[in-house]
């Protein structure tokens, strides 16, 4: 049992999700169950093996170069309106369950 | 008229040669939706303003003889998942029920671009989290072969409507399998190209390094079309690869003879349903008939794909699914006085069951002192999945599988137990962990009649072959 209640909690609050009493319990059983499978992976020594982050940093790379310069082709110049025109305010805001005409309105930060 | 069985070149050529035309195809299709869709549940929203629009534009084209672009007058379906301007797109949850895109995805866009007809958006699984689409928030889908039965996931919706004709192709997405599986469970062809031959742009994201677009269609043949109209680079996918795309349908008819297909023992163990190993061996048997080497391979991690994957995956989802927060995308939860309860209610209230479970296991696979052993140690793991296949391919130029270990299951069957329900994925994750390419055709059914899927591997950037081997079986059966 590597997950408790409290683990639940406190990953909930990561995750900025409320549940409720009946789903913390579940969440409980549920977790468990999947770390427990996942472990096998224990099995397998890869100590010697790097990290795969990502498929993608083999194609159209110069293996030539290095950093930055690698990801050249992925990349462009920093200029406004650079791959095609911003969104206008009223439709970037179209979706907001609360909004004026420049912002999304929200529910206070502070609480005082 | 009759609108089974059509394909991408049928429903063109009828047009251009003024058969029939784009709008009688489109009210063809809506008329089947119509009749049939209320059983199956595959379509969210329909978009007929919009069809009619695109269906015009192609009936002037011809009626000016004009040619017509590759797609011209073609009715398909969206996944859920892509987003399309102006159209509503749920991602098959709540937390987006009125969310309306301000922008297209890629993919679409192209395909429109090549005249296609877009009926409407289909139903999935939500946020492309499932093997069943029974996590949709809206209705399950089910099978058109047995309605009683899954279609697979999560691109249920995608392979049903192809499967029962009410869209000549669709568009899915691929994570862990959920254009392959489902194509298998209903009997269609379901293609997920390499990681980066079609732009993720649009796609809303589940796992950035996992995710797929990819075509569902009755042909092989249809899904070369639809793979030459979407892939390619794209400069608002920066993982979008650059390179040229071949053309996929020249390619098809290129001899198979000679080819050496590998045929790895991890696929073939203990939990292979024995009719589906028994339909895919016949299949392997009629590729050698054909001319194809069959040579055993290995894949020796292939019993730790699932966990690597259901790590990774499940971590990338709690950093994409972090911005359904309540502010911007329709849904907040009702009466909240901060900020922080705004959060937390909006997206306990707005996400399903399987959402929640994932975003959780992410979190804590994420989380400080946890990184290391999970998230880290399932990134290792997947370097050496991919080396298996590496490894592999320098003897074999595609290799055969069974596209899953069983035929669709009942609904309900494996709802109760997430780990059951994940352990379905076993011979689809690994293509999506190594980022190469994958097609699932039919190859036969079960006594009950439900189809079985055969899957074939390919190395990075070579559609074409597995395209071509599948096309030369799918036309010798």
């Amino acid at each position: 049992m590597k997950v408790s209640e409290k683990d639940v909690g406190y990953v909930a609050d990561l995750a900025n999700l409320e549940l409720t009493a009946d789903e913390r319990v579940s969440m409980v059983r549920d977790l468990n169950s999947i770390l427990e499978y996942v472990d096998r992976l224990n099995e397998l020594d890869t100590s010697n093996v790097p990290p795969m982050a990502q498929v993608s940093d083999r194609y159209g790379v110069d293996e030539s170069k290095q950093g930055s310069e690698r990801f050249a082709y992925a990349s462009r110049e920093d200029i406004v309106e650079g791959l095609r025109k911003s969104l206008p305010h009223a439709e970037a805001l179209a979706n907001a369950p609360d909004a004026d005409e420049q912002f999304f309105r929200v529910p206070k930060v502070i609480e005082r | 008229m009759d609108i089974r069985s059509l394909t991408i070149e049928a429903a063109r050529s009828s047009i251009q040669e003024r058969k029939t035309t784009a709008l009688a195809l489109a009210e063809a299709h809506y008329e089947r939706i119509q009749k049939e869709d209320g059983q199956i549940g595959a379509f969210l929203t329909l978009s007929k303003e919009r069809a009619l629009e695109q269906a015009d534009r192609m009936d002037r084209l011809a009626a000016e003889g004009k040619p017509l672009p590759a797609l011209g007058g073609v009715p398909v379906g969206i996944k859920d998942v892509m987003s399309t301007r102006g159209l509503r797109t749920t991602a098959g949850s709540k937390i987006l029920e009125h969310y309306i895109p301000p922008y297209d995805c890629t993919a679409v866009a192209r395909l429109e671009a090549a005249g296609a007809v877009v009926l409407g958006k289909l139903n999935c699984d939500e946020f492309a989290m499932g093997s069943s689409n029974e996590n949709s928030a809206y209705r399950p889908v089910r099978n058109p072969r047995d309605l009683s039965r899954v279609p697979g996931g999560s691109s249920g919706g995608s392979a049903a409507a192809v499967a029962a004709d009410m869209a000549v192709a669709t568009l899915g997405s691929d994570t862990g399998g959920s254009i392959r599986q489902p194509a298998s469970f209903c009997g269609v062809a379901g293609l997920m190209p390499t990681y980066g031959r079609v732009s993720r742009y649009g796609l809303i994201a589940f796992a950035s390094s996992l995710d797929h677009i990819g075509p569902l269609t009755k042909t092989v043949k249809d899904a070369a079309i639809m793979l030459r109209t979407i892939a390619g680079r794209d400069p608002m996918d920066s993982t979008s690869a650059d390179l040229p795309v071949p053309d996929y349908v020249a390619e098809l008819e290129r001899p198979i003879k000679g080819l050496k297909l590998g045929v790895a023992k991890e696929y073939f163990g203990e939990g292979l349903d024995d009719e589906v190993r028994h339909a895919v061996e016949s299949a392997i048997e009629k590729l050698k008939t054909l001319g194809c080497e069959i040579v055993p391979v290995s894949l020796p991690h292939t019993p730790y794909a699932i966990p690597t994957y259901y790590l990774i995956a499940t971590a990338e989802a709690s950093a994409n699914l972090a911005r359904y927060d309540g502010v911007r995308y329709t849904i907040r939860a009702r009466g909240v006085k901060t900020l922080s309860e705004m959060y937390r209610r909006s997206r306990d209230e707005g996400f399903g069951a399987e959402v929640k479970r994932r975003i959780m296991l992410g979190t804590y696979a994420l989380s400080a002192g946890y990184y290391d052993a999970y998230y880290l140690k399932a990134q290792k793991v997947r370097t050496l999945l991919t080396r298996d296949f590496e490894e592999a391919f320098r003897k074999v130029d595609a290799i055969v599988t069974p596209t899953s270990p069983t035929a669709a299951f009942r609904l309900g069957e494996k709802s109760n137990d997430p780990l059951a329900m994940y352990l379905a994925d076993i011979y689809t994750v690994t293509a999506d962990l190594a980022g190469i390419p994958g097609i699932s055709i039919p190859c036969g059914e079960t006594k009950d009649k439900l189809p079985i899927g055969l899957q074939i591997l390919g190395k990075h950037f070579d559609e074409a072959t597995i395209l071509r081997v599948a096309h030369a079986y799918e036309q010798a059966s």
